[in-house]
C-alpha cells in the first residue's frame, strides 16, 4: 500500500472538498472493496477522506411510498430493514446473495454501488488492463472470459460489475442522490455507469469528489412480490455467474407489469427493457418468456468462454418468470 | 504516517501507534500480540480474521485500524472468561469442529455473532419468508450464515452440528 | 532424505538422559505450549487409550485462538520479509532496480539474486535466488525486508526487474510429441523408483490388446483433471533468528526433521545448529512437506539481519505458484469385460504435467493397479515439462485423480451392460494384489460396499437417467469404490520415559496438521505402556525430539504410531526387569521404528465405498450435493471422534474437487489467473450438507502392533467420482472433465 493520510470528514461539504481538491484522494466508507485493492495497489490513493461516520446511516419514508436509504447503511441493514424485506424483497434477497455476512457489515450502500470489477486482469498489476492503465490492453479478451460480460462489453473492456444490490436497484428505478463539487444532483441507477466503449478506466460518470448520500427506492407496488435469482459456481460466498431481479403482476392471464434486471452479464447492472417491452400486455406463458428473453440476449456478443452465459441468463429469466407467474 | 490510536480489545484498553496502512487484523498481530484473530488470504475471501468490533463480526484484514479509533474489539480469547470457555467453544471442542484449528476463532465469533443476528431477525438468503419476525437456525440457515468463514480441514459437518446444540439451548 | 537410522534402542536411567540441553521439557515460551495433556484438556483425569473417542487435546487452545501458529511465536522486535515474484515465466533477468526501495524509511534490505547467499543444493523446492534464470510465473526472484510489514510490501513494489523473456509452454494434451517417461526425483521419503512411489511408470500383466479384443462389452474414454491448490487456509510463514550458536525457524511444516536436513545443507550448516519448531500447522495437505522455500527465504533474510527475527507470510495469492500443486492430467481408461461381467483387460494410461526444473510424477494410475481382477492390463504414465512451479503431493496423490477415471469408466461399462454398479465392482472383486500377486493384508471393500448400499438405500435407486426430478431439481445417486495405500515411512524414532512420580513424557519430532496426532499418539503411547492417558506427556513438532518422518500419505500412525509403540514397550519391558519398580533417577528409552518382516509380504492398503445423492437445477444446471456417505476399512480406528473428521474433511474435499476446484493457466503468459480464495473455489459451509462416515473398525493383523490403516487420504478418493456418477444418473450427462460445473450440465 502506497502511504496515506487518514482524514475523518467532519461534514458532507469538507469531505467533498477535501477530495475534489487532490486528484490523488479518495472516499473511504466500508473500505471492504478500496482495502482490498489498496493492498494490491491497483488503486493507489495518498489521502483518505473516511466518510462512514459522516453519511446516513438510516432509512427514512418518502413522501410518496418509496425509501430513502442513507449511503452509509451497511448492507446487512438494508437487507434486514423490515420495510425493505416487505415491499422490496429482491433487495433484501440480493443483498443477502453477496459477499458474506462479515463483509456485509463492512460494506455500505453507497460502496457497494462502486465497488469495482473482479476481472483478475483489473486485479493483478502485472498484467496489461485497459481499466487500470489505459491504453495497455484487455489481458481477458483472449484471456479467462468466464466471469466476463456478454452485454454492452468493447473491444477496450469486458469486464463484469458485480454488484447484487445493484441489480436489484436497476430493476426498481432506483436514483442516486449525490453531492458534488459543483452542488447536488439526482442520478437514475440506470444511468449510472457509463459504456466501456467511452473509457473504461472511469466505472461512472460520478465526478472526482462526487459523494454518495443516500438512494431513493420509489414506490413500485408490484416490487412486493419480486425475487432476486443468483446463479453461481459455489451455493454461497461467490461471484454471480448469472442473476436476475424480477417483479411481475399478471392479471386475466396477460402480464400488467414486469420489471427485470440481470447482473453477472455487464460492465453494470443490466436492465433488460427489451424483454419487459416483449412481455407487457402478453400473455404470461413459457413461451412468451422465453421469447422476451431471446429477444434481449439477442444483442449479447459473449466470447468463447462465456457464451454458455447466453443460454444460461435465458433459462434463468424464464426460470424467474414462471415461479413469479406460479406465486401471483 | 503514523497515527496513535485506542481500541478496546477483549475487555482491555489499548494504545498503540499505527501506521495509517495497518488493518485492523495487523494491529492486533503484529502491534498487540493478540493473535487469536488470524490471516488466511487478507482479502475477505476467507473469514480466518473475523473479530466483533462494536458487537458486529467484521473482516479484521479489510479494516483500518485508524478507522475504528475507541471501537470495542472482541476476538475468539475475548469470549471466554479466564478458563472457562464459553459454550461454542466447548461445542466445537465435544463435536470435533476443526482440525488443524487455524480457521477456528474465526469460526467461533462467526457462530456466536450469527445467533444474535438470528434473535435480532436479521434474515439470510435462504430464509423461506422473509418477513418472518425470526429465523429459526435450521442447518441450512446456519451453513448459510456460516459460509463466509471457509475451513480447509473441512470441518463443515461438524460445525453445524456444534453450533446447533448451542442454538437448541 | 530420510536415510534411515540404524536400528537401535538406547535405554539409560534418568530423564532427559539425551542431555538437558537436548530435551527442556517445557522450555519454550509458557505461552506458546507445545505439550499439553489430555487431563488439561479435560479438566479430569482421562482413561482412554486405542479405541477412546477422546476430544482433541490441544482443543482448549484452538478454539480461544492459542495455539502457536509458525508466525505466532512472540519475538522480540521483528524485521518482516515480503517476497516478490517474477512476471514472466521463463527468460532471464537482465537488470535490478533496487534504489528507491532502499531509498524508502523504514527498509532494511532488498535480496535478490545478485546479492542473495549461494546455497549448496539443487533442488528448486528449496533454492532460491541463485541465478538470473525465471523457470515459472511468479518465481521468487526477491525480497525486501523492512522494519513493518507495510513498509516491506510497499517497498518490494519499488523494486524493478527487467527480463527478457521467452516462449511459454504451460500446454497439457495427450497428444504433444515430446511426452515422456517419468523418472521421478526422489523424495518424500518414498523409494527411488520412476513414480513417486517408487513403482515403475509401465506395468503390464498379460495381453492388454488380446484381452480388449475378446471383451464382449468395451469402454475406452478420456478423463481430464485440472491443477488444484492446496489451499490450507494457514498460509505458509516463517520466523527466523540467526545467531552465531543457533539458527532457530518456527515454520508450518508437515514434519521438522526433513526440511532440517533440506535446508542445514543448502545454508551448509551442521543440521544440529538449525532448529526447527513447528507444533501446530494451520493445515498442509502436501504443500508443507518437501517443499521449504519459506524456510530458505526466511533464514537468507535472518542472514541479513544477524541477531533479529524475520518474519515471513506468503500471500494468498502467492502460495499458488511457490507451495506446489496437484499437477493436471489427461487419462485413457480402457476396460473390457466379458458376458457376465467379469473384467478381463484393464488400460489406464495417464498423461501429467510437471515442470521442467523437476520431474515430480505422481502414481495416477495405482488404483488401477489395485481395484479389479483382470488377467490383461497395463498401465503407462507419460509426463508433458512445462514452464510450471513444481508440483507436488496434495491430499490422495495419485489416486484422487486416478480413480476419478477408473471409477467414472466403471460405472459408464456397468450402465452399457445393464449391470448394477455395486454388483459389477463385487463382480471384480480380486482374491490377491491384481499386479503383484502378494496378498492384501486386509481388505474388507465388499463389507463397505454392502453395508453403505443398506444404509444409503442403494436399492431404491432409480437406474435410468434424469428419471427423478422435484421443485425443478433432478435427482441422482452414484456410487465408487476408494483405496489408499497405507505406507510406513522411514526414518523415525521415539523416546519414551518416565520420572519417579510415575508420568510419562513421549517425544518425538512428528507433526499435527490437523489430523489430530496430539491426542492419537499419546493414545498409542497409554496403551502400549498400559497407562492412563493422562499420565502420558507428548513432545512434538520440534527437532530437539528423536527425528521423525514427514506426515503424509496416511503414514502418521504407520509410522509414527509404531515407533512410540516400541519405545514405550520397550520402557515398560525396561521398567518390568527392574521388577516394576521406577528408579528414583527414572528411565528412558529411545527406540527407531522397529522393522518388520511382515511389510514385503502384504500389500497394505486402505478401502472405502462411497456413495453420493445430488441434485441438478433443470434450468441451470446448478449441482448440489446434500448427501454423501462413506463406510470405510482402515483398520482400528485409534481415536473415532478425529478419525471421522479426517474422513468428514477427505469427503469434503473430494466434493470441492468434484464441482469448484481448477486453476486456470492463461497461456499467453504461463500465469494461474485465478489466484486467490474468490477464484479459486473450495467448499464453502453451505456446499456441504448430510455427510455420514461409517468404520468398519476391523484389525489389520499385519500392518502394525495398533493393527490401523490410514484414514488421512482415502475419504477423498472416489467421492469425484461418485458424485459425477450420480450426476449422470440425475441429468443423463457424463462429464469426464473435472470440474462438474454448470455450463456443462444445463441445456
Ligand atoms: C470476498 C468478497 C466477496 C464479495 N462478494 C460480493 C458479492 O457476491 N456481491 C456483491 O454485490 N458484492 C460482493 N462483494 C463486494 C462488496 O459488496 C463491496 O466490497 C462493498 O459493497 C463495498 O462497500 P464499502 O462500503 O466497503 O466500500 P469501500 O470499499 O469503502 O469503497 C468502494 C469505493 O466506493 C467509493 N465510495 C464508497 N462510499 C462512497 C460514497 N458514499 N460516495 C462516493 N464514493 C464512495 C470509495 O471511494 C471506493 O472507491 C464482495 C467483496 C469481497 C471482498
Ligand atoms: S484474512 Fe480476512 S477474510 Fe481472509
Ligand atoms: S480447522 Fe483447519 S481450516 Fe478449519
Amino acid at each position: 500500500m502506497k502511504p496515506f493520510v487518514y482524514e475523518r470528514a467532519t461534514d458532507v461539504s469538507s469531505a467533498v472538498a477535501a477530495v475534489a481538491g487532490r486528484p490523488d484522494a479518495s472516499f473511504l466508507a466500508g473500505g471492504s472493496n478500496l482495502v482490498d485493492l489498496m493492498k494490491m495497489e491497483v488503486v493507489k490513493p495518498e489521502l483518505l477522506v473516511d466518510i462512514r461516520h459522516l453519511i446516513s446511516h438510516t432509512i427514512e419514508e418518502l413522501p410518496g411510498g418509496g425509501l430513502r436509504i442513507g449511503a452509509g447503511v451497511s448492507n446487512n441493514e438494508l437487507a434486514a430493514d423490515r420495510r425493505v424485506r416487505r415491499r422490496y424483497p429482491m433487495v433484501s434477497q440480493a443483498v443477502l446473495a453477496g459477499a458474506s455476512f462479515q463483509l456485509r457489515n463492512l460494506a455500505t450502500v453507497g460502496g457497494n454501488f462502486l465497488q469495482r470489477t473482479r476481472c483478475p486482469y483489473f486485479r493483478d498489476v502485472s498484467m496489461p488492463c485497459n481499466k487500470r492503465e489505459p491504453g495497455t490492453a484487455c489481458s481477458a479478451l483472449e484471456g479467462h472470459q468466464r466471469d466476463m460480460a456478454i452485454l454492452g462489453a468493447s473491444e477496450s473492456c469486458v469486464a463484469m460489475h458485480p454488484s447484487d444490490m445493484g441489480v436489484a436497484m436497476a430493476a426498481l428505478d432506483a436514483v442516486i442522490r449525490t453531492v458534488g463539487p459543483d452542488g447536488e444532483r439526482t442520478i437514475p441507477v440506470n444511468e449510472l455507469y457509463r459504456s466501456p466503449a467511452d473509457g473504461p478506466e472511469r466505472d461512472t460518470v460520478l465526478k472526482h469528489g462526487e459523494l454518495i448520500t443516500a438512494v431513493d427506492l420509489p414506490d413500485v407496488p408490484v416490487a412486493a412480490t419480486s425475487r432476486y435469482r443468483k446463479v453461481r459456481d459455489r451455493a454461497s460466498y461467490a461471484f454471480a455467474l448469472v442473476s436476475v431481479a424480477a417483479a411481475l403482476r399478471v392479471r386475466g392471464g396477460a402480464v400488467r407489469e414486469v420489471r427485470i434486471a440481470l447482473g453477472g452479464v455487464a460492465h453494470k447492472p443490466w436492465r433488460a427493457r427489451t424483454a419487459e417491452r416483449h412481455l407487457i400486455g402478453r400473455p404470461a406463458t413459457e413461451a412468451n418468456f422465453r421469447a422476451a428473453a431471446e429477444a434481449e440476449l439477442a444483442a449479447a456478443e459473449p466470447l468463447k468462454g462465456n457464451a454458455f452465459k447466453v443460454p444460461l441468463a435465458r433459462n434463468t429469466i424464464v426460470s424467474m418468470l414462471r415461479t413469479l407467474a406460479e406465486e401471483a | 504516517m503514523e497515527r496513535k490510536i485506542t481500541l478496546r480489545v477483549d475487555g482491555k484498553e489499548r494504545t498503540l501507534t499505527v501506521d495509517t496502512r495497518t488493518t485492523l487484523l495487523d494491529a492486533l498481530r503484529e502491534r498487540l500480540g493478540v493473535t487469536s484473530a488470524k490471516k488466511g488470504c487478507d482479502h475477505g475471501q476467507c473469514g480466518a480474521c473475523t473479530v466483533m468490533v462494536d458487537g458486529l463480526r467484521v473482516n479484521s484484514c479489510l479494516t483500518l485500524a485508524v478507522a475504528r479509533e475507541g471501537a470495542e474489539v472482541v476476538t475468539a480469547d475475548g469470549l471466554a472468561e479466564g478458563d472457562e470457555l464459553h459454550p461454542v467453544q466447548r461445542s466445537f471442542i465435544s463435536h470435533d469442529a476443526f482440525q488443524c484449528g487455524y480457521c477456528t476463532p474465526g469460526q467461533i465469533i462467526s457462530a456466536v455473532a450469527m445467533m444474535r443476528e438470528a434473535e435480532e431477525g436479521w434474515p439470510s438468503v435462504v430464509s423461506e419468508d422473509l418477513d418472518a419476525d425470526e429465523f429459526p437456525l435450521s442447518r441450512e440457515e446456519i451453513a448459510e450464515r456460516m459460509s463466509g468463514n471457509l475451513c480447509r480441514c473441512a470441518a463443515y459437518v461438524n460445525i453445524v452440528e456444534a453450533i446447533e446444540e448451542v442454538a437448541r439451548s | 532424505m530420510n536415510d534411515q537410522p540404524s536400528r537401535r534402542t538406547v535405554i539409560k536411567a534418568g530423564v532427559g538422559a539425551l542431555g538437558a540441553a537436548v530435551l527442556p521439557v517445557g522450555a519454550d515460551p509458557a505461552r506458546a505450549s507445545t505439550a499439553v495433556t489430555a487431563v488439561e484438556a479435560a479438566g479430569r483425569p482421562v482413561r482412554g487409550g486405542i479405541g477412546a473417542a477422546l476430544k482433541r487435546v490441544e482443543g482448549p487452545l484452538k478454539v480461544r485462538g492459542a495455539a502457536t501458529y509458525a508466525y505466532e511465536w512472540p519475538v522480540e522486535n521483528p524485521a518482516y520479509l515480503y517476497p516478490l515474484l517474477s512476471t514472466i515465466a521463463t527468460g532471464r533477468i537482465t537488470g535490478v532496480g533496487t534504489e528507491a526501495a532502499l531509498a524508502e524509511p523504514g527498509v532494511l534490505g532488498v535480496l535478490t539474486h545478485l546479492n542473495a547467499p549461494k546455497l549448496a543444493s539443487a533442488e528448486p523446492e528449496v533454492v532460491i535466488l541463485q541465478s538470473d534464470r525465471v523457470l515459472h510465473h511468479g518465481q521468487i526472484v526477491g525480497a525486501v525486508i523492512a522494519e513493518s510489514i507495510e513498509t516491506a510490501r510497499y517497498a518490494a513494489g519499488l523494486v524493478t526487474f527487467e527480463y527478457a523473456a521467452e516462449p511459454v509452454d504451460v500446454d497439457l494434451r495427450a497428444d504433444r510429441d515430446d511426452l515422456r517417461k517419468p523418472q521421478h526425483a526422489q523424495g518424500f521419503g518414498q523409494l527411488p523408483g520412476d513414480l513417486m512411489n517408487g513403482s515403475p511408470a509401465d506395468t503390464a500383466v498379460g495381453d492388454f490388446e488380446a484381452g480388449m479384443a475378446s471383451a464382449v462389452h468395451q469402454l475406452d474414454e478420456t478423463y481430464t483433471t485440472p491443477i488444484q491448490q492446496h489451499n490450507p487456509m494457514e498460509p505458509h510463514a516463517a520466523v527466523a533468528t540467526w545467531t552465531d550458536d543457533e539458527i532457530t525457524l518456527y515454520c508450518g511444516s508437515q514434519g521438522v526433521t526433513t526440511p532440517q536436513g533440506l535446508l542445514a545443507t543448502a545454508f551448509g550448516v551442521e543440521p544440529a545448529r538449525l532448529r526447527l519448531v513447528s507444533p501446530y500447522v494451520g493445515g498442509a495437505f502436501g504443500s508443507k512437506d518437501f517443499s521449504a522455500l519459506w524456510g530458505t527465504l526466511a533464514l537468507m533474510g535472518a542472514r541479513l539481519v544477524p541477531g533479529r527475527p524475520v518474519k515471513l507470510m506468503f500471500t494468498r495469492q502467492q502460495m499458488f505458484t511457490l507451495v506446489g500443486h496437484r499437477p493436471a492430467s489427461v487419462q485413457r481408461v480402457r476396460l473390457g469385460a466379458d458376458a457376465r461381467g467379469r473384467l478381463v483387460a484393464i488400460a489406464h494410461d495417464t498423461v501429467q504435467e510437471t515442470a521442467k526444473a523437476k520431474q515430480y510424477a505422481e502414481q495416477t494410475v495405482q488404483g488401477s493397479r489395485t481395484m479389479y481382477a483382470a488377467p490383461h492390463r497395463r498401465t503407462t504414465t507419460r509426463i508433458a515439462l512445462l514452464d510450471l512451479p513444481v508440483p507436488t503431493i496434495m491430499r490422495g496423490p495419485g489416486e484422487s485423480t486416478g480413480m476419478f477415471a477408473l471409477e467414472s469408466a466403471m460405472d459408464e461399462l456397468a450402465l452399457k451392460m445393464g449391470m448394477d454398479p455395486i454388483e459389477f465392482r463385487l463382480r471384480n472383486e480380486p482374491e490377491t494384489h491384481p499386479e503383484s500377486g502378494q496378498p492384501f493384508s486386509s481388505r474388507h471393500l465388499v463389507r463397505c460396499f454392502e453395508e453403505g448400499a443398506r444404509r444409503f438405500g442403494w436399492k431404491h435407486r432409480d437406474k435410468k437417467p434424469r428419471a427423478r426430478r422435484k421443485d425443478g431439481w433432478l435427482i441422482g445417486t452414484g456410487v465408487a469404490a476408494a483405496t489408499y495405500p497405507s505406507p510406513r515411512l522411514p526414518g523415525s524414532t521415539a523416546s519414551a520415559s518416565v520420572d519417579k512420580d510415575g508420568r510419562y513424557t513421549v517425544r518425538i519430532a512428528a507433526s499435527d496438521i490437523g489430523t489430530g496426532s496430539w491426542t492419537t499418539l499419546a493414545q498409542i503411547a497409554a496403551e502400549a505402556l498400559g497407562v492412563p492417558l493422562d499420565r502420558v506427556t507428548l513432545h512434538i513438532g520440534d527437532t530437539r525430539y528423536p527425528r521423525a518422518s514427514s506426515g503424509g500419505f496416511s503414514s502418521g500412525i504407520n509410522s509414527w504410531g509404531t515407533t512410540i509403540y516400541a519405545a514405550a514397550r520397550e520402557l515398560r519391558a525396561a521398567l518390568d526387569k527392574n521388577g516394576g519398580t521406577i528408579p528414583a533417577e527414572g528411565l528412558e528409552v529411545t527406540t527407531a521404528m522397529p522393522d518388520d518382516p511382515n511389510l514385503a509380504k502384504y500389500e497394505f492398503n486402505s478401502f472405502g465405498a462411497q456413495f453420493a445423492e445430488v441434485r441438478v437445477h433443470e434450468d441451470t444446471g446448478e449441482v448440489r450435493v446434500p448427501r454423501l456417505l462413506g463406510v470405510f476399512d482402515i483398520g482400528r480406528v485409534i481415536n473415532p471422534l478425529t478419525a471421522r473428521s479426517q474422513l468428514l474433511g477427505g469427503m469434503t474435499w473430494g466434493l470441492s474437487m468434484a464441482l469448484f476446484e481448477e486453476t486456470v493457466v492463461d497461456h499467453r503468459y504461463g500465469n494461474f489467473v485465478n489466484n486467490d480464495l474468490a477464484g479459486y473455489h473450495v467448499a464453502a459451509n453451505a456446499d456441504v450438507g448430510s455427510i455420514e462416515v461409517h468404520m468398519l473398525d476391523e484389525r489389520d493383523p499385519y500392518i502394525n502392533p495398533m493393527g490401523s490403516k490410514g484414514a488421512g487420504e482415502v475419504g477423498i478418493i472416489g467421492t469425484a467420482a461418485a458424485i459425477a456418477n450420480a450426476v449422470h444418473n440425475a441429468t443423463g450427462v457424463r462429464v469426464r472433465d473435472l470440474p462438474i460445473t454448470l455450463d456443462k450440465l444445463f441445456r
